[in-house]
């Protein structure tokens, strides 16, 4: 039983970076284990539509349970669903993102089949036939290593740790049925910051903190994201989030999101210990300060002292600038 | 309004995390342990909701060493009314913790269980919703706000970019997420009368974990990196380190 299932989350009618960079880690997995990458969606009418693509990255069969009472979905029919299938297909390993969605499903479907779970990997190993897992713990403080001692091995993914590639799975839909009873129902998504991605998923984030002196002053920080693109968002230090001038939804550290984007600015922020855990693993630190011992030099790649309130408008106008030569 | 708060121990955020010799736990000389902060909002709910209702009980239950306690005490300083210590060796397995408490709690007449979204130690996000699993009860998760009347609850959750509404009969599960409520502090009175309020330890043996720790390092150190300079004139410098040495713009 060397085939891996990933659970391709469907949002907005799209299955997007979540699904994608499970269904590819699914494709790798299954490649060093000699079977197949299986993709599973439950959702609401167009769900097969959504899912339909991910044989271009290497999906072997696409399971699809489509309802139209599913739409928003509970997750209690969703993980019904998923333990159902696994329970029948003898999969080696399961993957969920580690997405909000993600993360509240994996541990229900782990339940349900009395399995252990490990969350928020950021690297694998198969040894002696067993796979193990890297996954931070105390945000990042401590990297532990985790072998699952049977299978299936259940995980949820972190976010961009693992890229897709392209590739030929030749899978094509197929309707399973969406089994169990809602416990729970939504009965409304509310989407309050869509012009800007989730920090969690961004990969380019702005943090802005205390150096900011004013949330009034924040105009400056989401202009710096509109010069990166839409791949970039705001994010926040415990000090501007506790000070009520920011959301709590942009905290970055140890009791906010922990998060790896390719590029990380630190503006304004000092470093405490819980800050540093949630964001060094970013694969860029660039840190605006104007204090030179600030502990957050110590961990970033490049670093830039000075004010601030001068170093941000001129370094989104050369990120324009910049853009325009491309 | 009868309902039972999972608390754990845990380092406090601004301790530094050394590994231990043998490389599989840590050093827990010099740390400072806290109430986990996600639960200090659980807990908080969980009075604020016996207040609201004018009676009914708030039954704190951990599972961890003796030192637990410790957390124990300061939730009944805080204002549970009786508490419950499943003590144990620790463990990083989220399975066995989540199976321990459910059998605790499978036996307890409530209307509302309620944890922290996660503990900020192993950061496994994952006993809530097994205990609800074993338990088969409703789970919100990262619930940041809780309306709730004749037994029905309306709970708002944090998603992506925004929020979901979720609704339920009771008893039901929910995991706080910060914004949930602000947490009291205990009063000196309240540590006082905490002296006096039951804390029943009982000793549980854990299930065998489902994955094994084989080790746990501290994270790589950091690449070493340079100030590119003073002031906006090093601006264009930093624009092409990151456009040709880091390649991320």
């Amino acid at each position: 039983m060397p085939d891996v299932l990933a659970y391709a989350e469907v949002r907005d009618g799209t299955a997007g970076k979540a699904a994608r960079e499970v269904t590819g880690l699914a494709r790798s997995m299954a490649d060093a284990l000699g079977g197949e990458a299986h993709v599973i969606a439950v959702g609401g009418t167009g769900t097969a539509d959504a899912v339909a693509g991910l044989s271009g990255l290497g999906a072997a069969r696409i399971l699809v349970a489509e309802a139209p009472g599913l739409e928003p979905d509970s997750p209690d029919v969703a993980a019904a669903t998923v333990a159902a299938r696994v329970s029948a297909g003898g999969y080696a390993a399961v993957l969920f993102p580690a997405s909000a969605r993600g993360k509240d499903l994996a541990p229900r479907v782990a339940a349900r089949l009395d399995r252990g779970l490990a969350t928020e990997i950021v690297a694998w190993e198969l040894s002696d036939g067993a796979l193990a897992v890297r996954r931070p713990m105390f945000a990042g403080k401590a990297i532990a290593t985790l072998r699952f001692e049977d299978a299936p091995a259940l995980m949820t993914v972190r976010a961009n740790v693992f890229t897709p590639e392209s590739r030929d799975g030749a899978g094509r839909v197929e309707r399973i049925e969406p089994v169990g009873e809602p416990r729970i129902r939504v009965t409304a998504v509310e989407q309050s910051e869509r012009d800007r991605l989730d920090v969690s998923e961004a990969t380019i984030i702005v943090s802005g903190g205390r150096g900011m002196q004013d949330p009034a002053n924040w105009h400056l920080l989401e202009d710096l994201v509109a010069a990166l693109g839409d791949e970039a968002t705001l994010g926040a230090s415990r000090a501007v989030v506790d000070a009520g001038w920011r959301p709590h939804g942009e905290q970055v550290g140890q009791t906010g999101k922990t998060v790896s984007p390719d590029l990380y600015f630190a503006v304004g922020i000092s470093g405490a210990i819980q800050h540093l855990a949630g964001m060094r693993t970013a694969k860029v630190i660039v840190a605006i300060n104007r204090d030179a011992d600030a502990p957050i030099f110590s961990v970033a790649d490049y670093g830039v002292v000075g004010d601030l309130f001068e170093i941000v408008p001129r370094l989104a106008e050369a990120i324009r600038e910049a853009r325009r030569e491309e | 309004m009868n309902t039972i708060v999972c608390i754990k121990r845990v380092p406090d955020s601004a301790t530094r995390i050394r590994i231990a010799a043998g490389g599989r736990h840590i050093d827990p000389s010099g740390v400072k342990y806290v109430v986990n902060p996600y639960d200090e909002f659980a807990l908080e709910e969980a009075i604020r909701r016996r207040e609201a209702a004018g009676g009914g009980t708030v039954t704190a239950i951990s599972v961890g060493p003796p030192e637990a306690a410790e957390a124990l005490r300061t939730a009944l300083a805080t204002g549970a009314d009786e508490a419950v210590l499943l003590v144990s060796e620790a463990t990083h397995d989220g399975r066995a913790v989540a199976r321990a408490l459910a059998d605790e709690i499978g036996g307890r007449e409530f209307d509302l269980l309620l944890f922290g979204k996660q503990a900020i130690d192993d950061d496994n996000m994952q006993v809530p919703q097994m205990v609800a699993e074993f338990l088969g009860l409703p789970c919100a998760t990262v619930v940041v706000a809780l309306d709730i009347e004749d037994g029905h609850a309306v709970a708002r959750r944090e998603v992506e970019g925004g929020h979901e509404v979720v609704e339920f009969d009771l008893p039901g599960v929910v995991s706080a997420q910060k914004g949930l409520n602000e947490p009291r502090y205990p009063s000196l009175k309240g540590i006082m009368a905490a002296k006096k309020k039951p804390l029943d330890e009982k000793p549980v043996t854990l299930a065998e974990p489902a994955l094994e720790l084989v080790s746990l390092e501290e994270p790589p150190a950091p690449s070493q990196g340079r100030i590119v300079g003073e002031g906006p004139d090093a601006v264009p410098e930093l624009v092409s380190a990151l456009r040709e040495e880091a390649r991320v713009l």
